[in-house]
């Protein structure tokens, strides 16, 4: 067990490395100069460009810039390009932003995928499974920006629901419940838009595990032994059905950092994915290599956690 | 009555070729079957769009700016005395109304059908194609290992050529010629050495380093550790923005489904007892793996390439929502339903036009792949 | 009245069909069949004719889509069990009936152990407690001849051998004493000695508590070794019932007969195997009139028509071949007329 963790690490300290150098060399080889350091930017003269130049060392060669900039990374001294402003401190500001919706959205997606998927399995055919079974198709087709449009449409013309940004300006004087209540308000739309498309992904796989369980001989002979139906599903089906559905749960992780760009951008919501969008648009290496570096980090992360997971809860994997 | 002796072989039901046994099993799955009529009308559309709405004198005129008729809503008659000959819509209304320039948002949804087609197929056709060779490989040759020295050669090679490349001739052509040097010495001295032992030093430059299997792994999952929208939106936002660079970009970042598919396949395939009896038949390894392994493995590829043509296209949509689709004057329903989001509340069909449109056609790819899917899969079967 | 002499269960007319894409699969086709109290009832019957799902459709679990119970009695301790309610059923099945299955390995849930899986088959109908329990659950491992059972109880399903997980499933159909224990072809997934000491358990543990066993198999030799009373099944009907003496020295059947045949023994050394022609017949699309003629020797013009009644040889041994249940009235008169 030990040596495939030991195994384990290592190799995703490869990978890692050999994401932390191709995404250093796609935003390094990309053609055109990152606003600050364009010569055609009016906004600079051309001797504060060369400031700039000399303290990003933008006039060394890549792979010295490589090995600053990491340097800055890991010593949590690197800076963005905009505003001279700690880019860890930046992140982890977003992050705290970005983390409500992101916890909101998960809790929402994993409670009610199960019921719906394992509901629509045991009934395989019927009303439910059909109409949850569209329902799901559509949720999965519908263009991001059209559906959160439908949605903000029916809430502020039906529901009068606060709809742009985190909370309403001025609010915060007030005592805490109503802040709260705003805050929850705020939350709401966006949390939901981001959770139904994955609602509708995760109850089909749920769906599909289920019926691929029941038809299992151990389900039969649990029925044959005089077990009730709920037993039969619930205690023999649903165990083995589940199982895969614990190493997804590594895999939210990722997520953490993700941050839908549309999501946000519909509702002002001042997010991760804003930021490393704008980021994008500014060139501003810093930011860009730094979201990557940690997205990537939590992928391999959660992979591992996954892998775990695995080896703990199937009794077959055991080592 | 037939005589005993004929009946003496089990009386067969029609025999059924496997491509009829499939469509039987789709047909039943009414909603795929929505589905493909859906796609069939979508891909008409887009055919007869692309036709109607292209050239000098266009039957539709996607891109003819009338700003005195703007903001029109669906089914409007044009205002005639103040349009100049010829800029009148053909069918005598604006069938889907126009938008901020007074464009006819019926041309511009028919020239947009085919564009966004051609991004899904093109983007998945690309990614379907990398992932069906890098799986391919990674299945069948994943167990061959490249050697030690091979890996040094290589390396020298490289070098070589990246500093010729860098302008420093002298040392890259001195490296090549090491290089090439390198290749004889090897081939010599396997030759030398067959019958006798070779010197240790030569053993350890024969040694496996590392398996193409593991290599093709890594690489994919190196790809997976950007999130794929991240990725897209980095790339296209820094190249200049074209269909085929965003097509392209789709493509290149989304093969490693494919792959993992297909090496699943072609490393249970290739255990199985019809490749060894190809095998000792005398077949060639490319042969065995396009007659005989390909056409098991291509199931699952098709089921993955349906979504992604609809993934595909709600990319496109999403991206040219940021800004950054395919640029102006060409229409695609992501520009329009981007362009039409300045205008909610005061033009609302410019959203919900081509917002249904895209739902529809990614619903139907969607059903369609999904009815493939259990088709195929022998497991959901009925007895 | 006797009622030992009543059979404990008594299969009447049993018809389940498959209802598929274009076709209906007939793959029970009028079967009946009676098991006597602490009687050894072998069905035997190649692959396809039925036996299982016949079995099945005792304990109500045959899928329902696609299969169906088109018509039929199954009568146990004199009640029509096919009449019952699902929550009846569940207090019949692993308490009264109990099944044991052919593929040891998936009928055990992989992700429960041993002990958690026997456990759970008392606690389904008893109550116990978790002492108690335990050590039922280590006193029906040691009668099925499992080697340190309180050590086994931890284990999980993979972890076994193949023969020790059939004897955990025999267990498991024991854990509760039904008095009618199905097995659908227990030992065909094991190696031929494993095979043996099963067959030893079962019969021991028929003697020690009167059990009933429905036993379903291919294999003539197992049948020849325990049966009581065998019904050959062919093509989801009955071709032949009797007892062991009667099938094996008298088979009256054609189908029987060719079985019988086919088996290869010292007598056929060095000379070709029998073999039946042909192949068994598509259940959806089966021929008309008696299942078996187009493979028959004997068959008759009627054979093609007409789907034959049982007929009675006395003391209880029937076939469904009027052919040569003729052919036999006809030499007996000539002998009574005197040659």
């Amino acid at each position: 067990m030990f040596s495939f963790i030991g195994r384990s690490i290592i190799q995703k300290t490869i990978t890692l490395f050999f994401v932390s150098v191709v995404s250093f060399l796609i935003i390094h080889l990309a053609p055109g100069e990152p606003s600050q350091v364009d010569p055609l930017n009016p906004k600079f003269t051309p001797e504060m460009v060369e400031r700039f130049k000399k303290e990003f060392h933008l006039d060394k060669p890549l792979y010295m810039q490589y090995i600053y900039f990491y340097k800055g990374l890991f010593t949590g001294k690197i800076v963005s390009w905009k505003d001279n402003q700690s880019v860890l401190l930046k992140i982890w500001e977003r992050f705290l932003n970005s983390l409500p919706l992101f916890i909101v959205g998960t809790i929402l997606t994993w409670t009610l995928s199960f019921p719906v998927g394992i509901r629509s399995a045991i009934f395989r055919g019927g009303i439910y499974d059909r109409s949850a079974t569209f329902l799901a198709y559509l949720l999965i087709s519908i263009p991001g920006f059209f559906f959160a449009y439908i949605l903000i449409i029916l809430t502020v013309t039906v529901l009068h629901v606060p709809v742009i940004g985190m909370e309403t300006f001025g609010l915060s004087t007030y005592s805490w419940p109503p802040v709260f209540m705003d805050r929850i308000w705020h939350l709401l739309i966006p949390s939901v838009l981001g959770a139904t498309g994955g609602i509708a992904v995760l109850s089909r796989y749920v769906r599909s595990q289920m019926l691929e369980v029941e038809g299992q001989d151990y389900v039969r002979t649990a029925r044959a032994k005089g077990l009730s139906s709920e037993q039969v599903h619930y205690k023999h089906a649903l165990r083995n059905a589940l199982l895969p559905f614990v190493t997804m749960f590594g895999l939210i992780l990722p997520g953490l950092i993700g941050g839908s760009v549309i999501i946000e951008s519909i509702f002002s919501w001042p997010g991760m994915g804003r930021m490393a969008y704008e980021a994008i648009l500014a060139r501003d290496y810093p930011i860009i290599l730094t979201v990557n570096f940690i997205s990537a980090v939590l992928v391999l992360a959660g992979t591992f956690l996954s892998d775990l997971l695995y080896l703990v809860v199937d009794p077959r994997i055991r080592l | 009555m037939t005589s005993a002796e004929n009946i003496l072989e089990r009386p067969e039901t029609p025999r059924r070729t496997r491509l009829q046994e499939l469509w039987l099993l789709f047909k039943e799955n009414r909603l795929a079957i929505l589905g493909l009529v859906i796609f069939v009308l979508f891909f008409s559309t887009a055919v007869v769009g692309v036709i109607l709405t292209s050239g000098e004198d266009p039957v539709f005129d996607p891109a003819l700016i009338r700003l005195q008729e703007k903001l029109l809503p669906p089914l409007a008659r044009p205002n005639l005395e103040t349009l100049a000959h010829g800029e009148a819509p053909r069918l005598g209304v604006y069938l889907f109304g126009t938008d901020d320039l007074g464009r006819d948002v019926f041309s511009r949804m028919l020239q947009g059908a085919w564009v966004s087609l051609t991004v899904g197929f093109v983007a998945v056709g690309i990614s379907v194609l990398v992932g069906i060779f890098m799986g391919g490989i990674a299945g069948y040759f994943g167990q061959s290992h490249i050697k030690n020295d091979q890996v040094i050669i290589t390396v020298i090679m490289f070098a070589g050529v990246v500093l010729l490349g860098l302008g420093k001739e002298m040392a890259g052509v001195v490296l090549l010629l090491v290089g090439h040097a390198s290749i004889v010495l090897l081939l010599v001295s396997k030759r030398i050495f067959r019958k006798r032992t070779p010197p240790k030093w030569l053993k350890m430059l024969h040694r496996n380093a590392i398996s193409l299997d593991t290599i093709i792994m890594r690489l994919v999952d190196i790809m997976l550790c950007f999130p794929s929208f991240f990725l897209i939106l980095t790339v296209v936002a820094l190249l200049p923005a074209s269909m085929y660079n965003i097509m392209i970009v789709i493509g290149l970042t989304s093969w490693m489904g494919t792959t993992r598919f297909v090496r699943a396949e072609f490393l249970s395939l290739r255990e199985q007892d019809f490749v060894a009896a190809a095998k000792a038949l005398g077949i060639g390894n490319f042969r065995i793996i396009f007659r005989h392994m390909m056409p098991n493995a291509i199931a699952p590829v098709l089921v993955s390439a349906t979504i992604g043509i609809a993934t595909a296209i709600l990319t496109e949509a999403g991206l040219s929502f940021l800004g950054f689709g395919v640029p102006p004057p060409h229409a695609t329903w992501g520009n329009i339903l981007s362009d039409g989001k300045r205008f909610i509340f005061d033009a609302p069909w410019l959203t919900w036009i081509p917002g249904t449109a895209i739902l529809i056609v990614v619903l139907c790819f969607n059903l369609f792949g999904e009815g493939l899917k259990d088709a195929m899969n022998p497991k959901l079967r009925e007895k | 009245m006797n009622h030992d002499k009543d059979p404990l269960l008594s299969v009447r007319n049993l018809k389940v069909y498959f209802h598929g894409r274009d076709d209906t699969a007939r793959a029970v086709d009028g079967v009946s069949y009676d098991v006597g109290k602490g009687e050894t009832v072998c069905l035997v019957g190649e692959s396809g004719c039925g036996k299982t799902v016949s079995a099945l459709a005792i304990l109500g679990l045959v899928p329902d889509p696609p299969g169906e119970i088109v018509s039929g009695d199954i009568l146990f301790k004199g009640r029509n069990i096919l009449r019952l309610k699902e929550v009846e059923l569940q207090h019949i099945r692993g308490n009264q009936i109990a099944m044991v299955f052919q593929e040891p390995l998936t009928s055990l849930n992989p992700v429960f152990t041993i002990g958690n899986q026997i456990e759970e088959a008392i606690q389904v109908h008893e109550d116990l407690e978790s002492k108690e329990l335990r050590d039922r659950c280590i006193r029906l491992l040691k009668d099925v001849g499992i080697a340190s059972p309180e050590q086994r109880l931890k284990d999980y399903p993979h972890q076994l051998s193949g023969g020790q997980r059939q004897r955990v499933m025999i267990a498991m159909a024991l854990a509760c004493n039904p008095d009618l224990i199905i097995a659908d072809e227990p030992t065909t997934a094991l190696d031929v000695t494993v095979q043996a000491q099963i067959l030893n358990l079962l019969r021991t543990i028929q003697q020690k508590a009167g059990m009933s066993i429905l036993y379903i198999t291919h294999d003539l030799g197992v049948v020849a070794n325990i049966a009581d009373q065998v019904y050959v099944m062919y093509s989801g009907l009955i071709a032949e019932k009797g007892n062991t003496e009667q099938i094996f020295s008298q088979p009256r059947h054609p189908y029987t007969r060719g079985l019988l045949a086919s088996l290869p023994g010292r007598s056929s050394r060095g000379k070709r195997l029998h073999s039946i022609p042909g192949s068994v017949p598509n259940p959806s699309h089966k021929p008309g009139g008696c299942p078996f003629h187009p493979r028959c020797a004997s068959a008759v013009e009627t054979c093609q028509s007409v789907l034959p009644d049982m007929c009675d040889y006395g003391k209880g041994h029937l076939s469904r071949c009027p052919v040569i249940y003729d052919l036999e009235r006809q030499e007996k008169s000539r002998e009574k007329r005197g040659d």
